[in-house]
């Protein structure tokens, strides 16, 4: 028992050290064989060099694709946080019969099978006459990104002290005037947050986008079609690598400004500090 | 309570003002919800509604049969190549959530009593690369577990094997192995915020009542971790059931999946309906064996008391 | 020292808050049950009450954060009804105190100016002027999180003050402070209200804050207002046992009632012999039962062979030491609880073996009749 007591602790921090590597270590691969000169991924590197990133820019279907995915992601972006900002209020603020339920609706697509949600959008679609576009995809992504925006905003506007808004209130200003100078400002971070989370899954979406895009690809769709040709894939790697560098600072900052946000929203000192 | 009943004039007047106050504070909330609820009922409940509907015709060419039919469903139960399929999907889903879970719990225990103040740095780790997107993570293990890869050449430059083994990558097992690291974070937040709920005092109170670290670990830690537990392994469970990317990208021939099954009824088979049934086949009985699962580990959480 | 400070205003006969049979309910639940009030100009007046007697709730109406379900309020002669909380001469100090967290000091305090549109030497004169009241000159720049509870209290003064409310509504303001640096608020919010001179209306649960800053108290139970009065009248001559008790120690007497007449009442008691005492304004007669209460201080301990006109005696059954006073139980023969009594240490009341006899002075006017 004393043995377990002592040990454990560090036997613990080993497994996470190494778990913490599992995570990595696959990911970290792309990098490194998008510098290798040699097209197959094996070791040792036959030489380094930047050719496949030069290459990049001079790959029409790349640009059209990469113009595609942030058109996509930034409309994605601002539509689930218009929709998210309205829900998280909702939920964070009123007390309503039904409230769990429209939650777990909202939030279901985070836990269903992405390829159910997507032929399922398909049929719909179809159905209507709508014809595939990035239109479609757009759509497809906000349904995706709201379960998202929502958690991001509800920690944002959570313990966001209520009597803040009636101060404002009691102070003279209007309703407007309150969300503007009140609400607005301190959840700013949480809402600026949940547009780079947005835009960031959009960004990274694969199965909507090639479920209900027509002949436009996105950057996801545009790396599976290069991936059947293995003499592609030194430039697929380096592709990745720079959406896994934008992810990883896109989600860095969203990350310190969520904090940003939920800090700014207690209300320290006061009674409920 | 009895002045109610008199029902004298100002009471009345009292009521016929109060009901509007009273619902005013839900009105606001519902109206407000009322958007992102619609969105979702219209590109998801009715998205679902029509593929139910679908699963119950048949598809003629490009036209639809509106009669209704279960032959969609016989077919998906009992046609070998969908029945093999269902099952190598469901034993897969479960084989990477109990995987999952399994290896996130201790690097959850792990965060939340030992994290100390690097916690959320613990937690950003943890997550950041969950961010990255899905199909350059798959992509990568396909690097790595390829016939020329990272694996078989590292395995090779240590003189452990001659030559490139096939074994690693195209099976089933190669899709477990990308799927539990790709649903990692996913299994790791829902344990640790269980974990973080439950009270230390408790455990203290174990240890003070003649509890060794394990036993009190077992009989208090545990037990009031499991809700965490079971969102884990569902949250896990059923979008592994019907993952499309893992198998078609290092799946190979053995390690295809229902879902790919399920796009080629919409693509180059063309059965809308019977790409309709096999999703709501799919659908519910990963929803029985995720009900199954949550009743085993409540079980087992009764036990450890 | 505070009574000679509350006799140099004199609160006029206007009234100021007009409250008329007010009820809030939520359902079944009364939050507030048909509650009349008036709250008269310049006065520094207090709602006390336990947790959940409405007192809050009536202040939020009052404020225009809640609605009556019934009846109405008037401030300074002007109905409130239908009128939003940013439109009326009211402004409030919040519990949480509400500091801003994104502006800082200045900032906050000018937030309900900013409206006004005044000039801008203006704004910032007033500002200055608001800061200076609550001893907080010089701090403008220091951001909200910066301050200590006592400074953000101070900043949540000073922004409602800017604003020449015609009421000035604190919601529990001292709560969150501690018990030293609540004392030493009290008095500084006494002051303050004496130099603004606008009416203050106080929410509390603290009934010694109530009593050392107001000069009326309401006292409210179960959404009922039991008692408006002076504190001391309040605290002297309580109306009921709820009130008595909720303003401190009492002993309570059964009692026979002998004769009832307009304004007094005649009553024989086990303890205290035949007693004549005042009668209260709301009394009503259960029969020829009545209860008597009286304060532990207003018992003295009478030493060696000293007399009183009036005493009883008992014998000491367990002695509490406080420090400056000593409460003694004291039991007495006929009386089917024991009393208490404080008594101060100066002559060694906390020497008193338990076991002992002793005989207790008191004045019959301390004896007060109340309802059960």
């Amino acid at each position: 028992m004393t043995a377990i007591r002592r040990y454990l602790p560090s036997w613990l921090s080993s497994y996470a050290a190494l778990y913490i590597l599992f995570l990595y270590l696959p990911v970290i691969f792309l990098p490194i064989f998008s510098i290798n000169t040699a097209a197959t991924p094996k070791f040792p590197l036959s030489g380094v060099t930047l050719h496949w990133y030069q290459e990049l820019p001079r790959t029409p279907a790349l640009i059209d694709a990469t113009w595609n995915s942030l058109v996509v992601g930034a409309s994605a972006a601002i539509l689930s946080t218009v929709f998210g900002i309205l829900a998280a209020r909702s939920i964070t603020r009123y007390r309503y019969p039904g409230r769990r339920t429209v939650n777990g609706l909202i939030m279901a697509p985070l836990v269903l099978p992405e390829v159910i949600v997507a032929i399922s959008m398909l049929l719909v679609m179809l159905q209507l006459g709508l014809s595939l576009s990035l239109f479609t995809v757009v759509l497809g992504h906000v349904l995706v990104c709201i379960p998202y925006s929502m958690t991001v905003l509800t920690s944002g506007f959570e313990g966001f002290d209520r009597s803040l808004e009636e101060a404002s209130a009691d102070l003279g200003e209007s309703a407007f005037g309150t969300f503007r100078r009140v609400t607005l400002p301190m959840v700013a971070p949480a809402i600026v947050s949940s547009l780079l989370v947005c835009f960031t899954i959009s960004l990274d979406e694969f199965i909507i986008a090639f479920f209900l895009t027509g002949t436009e690809a996105t950057l996801p769709i545009y790396i599976w079609g290069q991936l059947r040709f293995a003499a592609k894939l030194p430039g697929v790697l380096a592709l990745g690598t720079l959406l896994l560098a934008a992810s990883f600072v896109l989600m860095t900052v969203a990350e310190i400004l969520r904090r940003r946000a939920a800090r700014r929203t207690q209300n320290e000192g006061g009674l409920y500090a | 309570m009895t002045a109610a009943a008199e029902g004298s004039p100002p009471l009345r007047m009292a009521r016929a003002r109060r009901s509007p106050l009273l619902q005013s504070e839900a009105v606001q909330g519902i109206a407000l919800i009322s958007p992102t609820f619609l969105y979702a009922l219209i590109l998801l409940v009715l998205p679902i509604l029509v593929v139910i509907a679908h699963s119950f015709w048949t598809q003629d060419y490009l036209t639809i049969d509106h009669t209704f039919t279960l032959e969609n469903y016989r077919i998906a139960l009992t046609e070998p190549i969908y029945r093999d399929l269902l099952w190598r999907s469901l034993y897969i889903s479960l084989t990477v959530s109990l995987l999952t879970v399994l290896l996130a719990y201790p690097i959850a225990y792990f965060i939340s009593f030992h994290g100390g103040r690097q916690k959320s740095l613990w937690l950003f780790l943890i997550t950041i690369p969950f961010w990255t997107s899905y199909l350059l993570r798959v992509m990568s293990w396909k690097v790595i577990l390829g016939y020329n890869g990272v694996l078989n050449s590292g395995l090779m430059g240590l003189g452990i094997i001659d030559e490139p083994s096939t074994a690693l990558l195209y099976n089933s097992s190669a899709v477990i192995i990308t799927l539990t690291h790709a649903w990692a974070t996913f299994a790791i937040l829902p344990i640790f915020v269980s974990l973080e709920k439950v009270d230390r005092t408790l455990v203290e109170a174990a240890t003070d009542l003649g509890d060794g670290p394990l036993r009190s670990f077992l009989r208090v830690t545990l037990p009031l971790s499991a809700p965490g537990v079971i969102s884990a392994a569902l949250i896990v469970m059923i979008p592994t059931v019907g993952d499309y990317v893992t198998p078609k990208l290092v799946g190979g021939k053995d390690g295809v999946m229902i879902a790919n099954a399920i796009q080629a009824q919409f693509g180059k088979a063309s059965n809308w309906p019977l790409g309709a049934a096999l999703s709501v086949t799919t659908m519910v009985i990963v929803s029985l064996m995720a009900g199954a699962a949550v009743l085993v580990i409540r079980a087992l959480q009764r036990l450890a008391r | 020292m505070l009574e000679r400070v509350q006799s140099e205003r004199t609160i006029s006969d206007r009234a100021m808050i007009e409250i008329r049979d007010v009820t809030r309910s939520y359902g079944a639940f009364k939050a507030l049950d048909n509650a009349s009030l008036v709250i008269r100009e310049g006065e520094f007046f207090s709602l006390l009450g336990p947790s959940g007697c409405g007192k809050t709730t009536l202040l939020r109406m009052i404020a225009g954060f809640d609605t009556p379900t019934s009846g109405s309020i008037a401030v300074d002669g002007q109905p409130m009804d239908g009128i939003p909380a940013n439109r009326r001469p009211t402004n409030m100090v919040f519990q949480s105190y509400a500091i801003f967290p994104h502006l800082n000091v200045e900032q906050n305090v000018a937030y309900g100016l900013k409206r006004l549109k005044l000039q801008s030497g203006e704004e910032k004169r007033r500002v200055e002027e608001a800061l200076a009241q609550v001893s907080l000159t010089g701090l403008g720049k220091r951001r909200a999180t910066e301050l200590s509870g006592g400074q953000r209290q101070r900043v949540a003064l000073a922004r409602a003050l800017v604003m020449r409310p015609k009421v000035l509504l604190l919601d529990e303001p001292l709560s969150a402070l501690d018990k030293k640096l609540r004392e030493q608020m009290q008095v500084e919010l006494r002051r303050l209200q004496q130099a603004v001179g606008i009416t203050f209306v106080l929410v509390t649960h603290d009934q010694y804050e109530a009593l050392a800053m107001s000069d009326r108290i309401a006292v409210m139970f179960g959404g009922r207002i039991a008692q408006v009065a002076s504190p001391k009248e309040i605290y002297q001559r309580p109306v009921n046992r709820q009130v008595a008790d909720f303003l401190g120690g009492m002993n309570f007497v059964k009692a026979e009632i002998v004769e009832e007449n307009g304004a007094s009442l005649v009553v024989d008691t086990l303890g205290f012999g035949r007693v004549r005492t005042d009668k209260p304004k709301t009394f009503v007669r259960h029969g020829g039962a009545a209860t008597l209460g009286i304060r532990p201080e207003r018992l003295r301990v009478l030493w060696d062979n000293a007399t009183a006109k009036f005493e009883v005696a008992g014998k000491v059954v367990e002695r509490h030491y406080f420090g400056e006073i000593t409460h003694l139980i004291v039991e007495i023969p006929g009386l089917e609880k024991p009393l208490s009594v404080t008594e101060t240490n100066d002559f060694g009341a906390d020497d008193i073996p338990v076991g002992a006899p002793i005989r207790l002075a008191y004045d019959p006017e301390a004896l007060v009749a109340m309802a059960d």
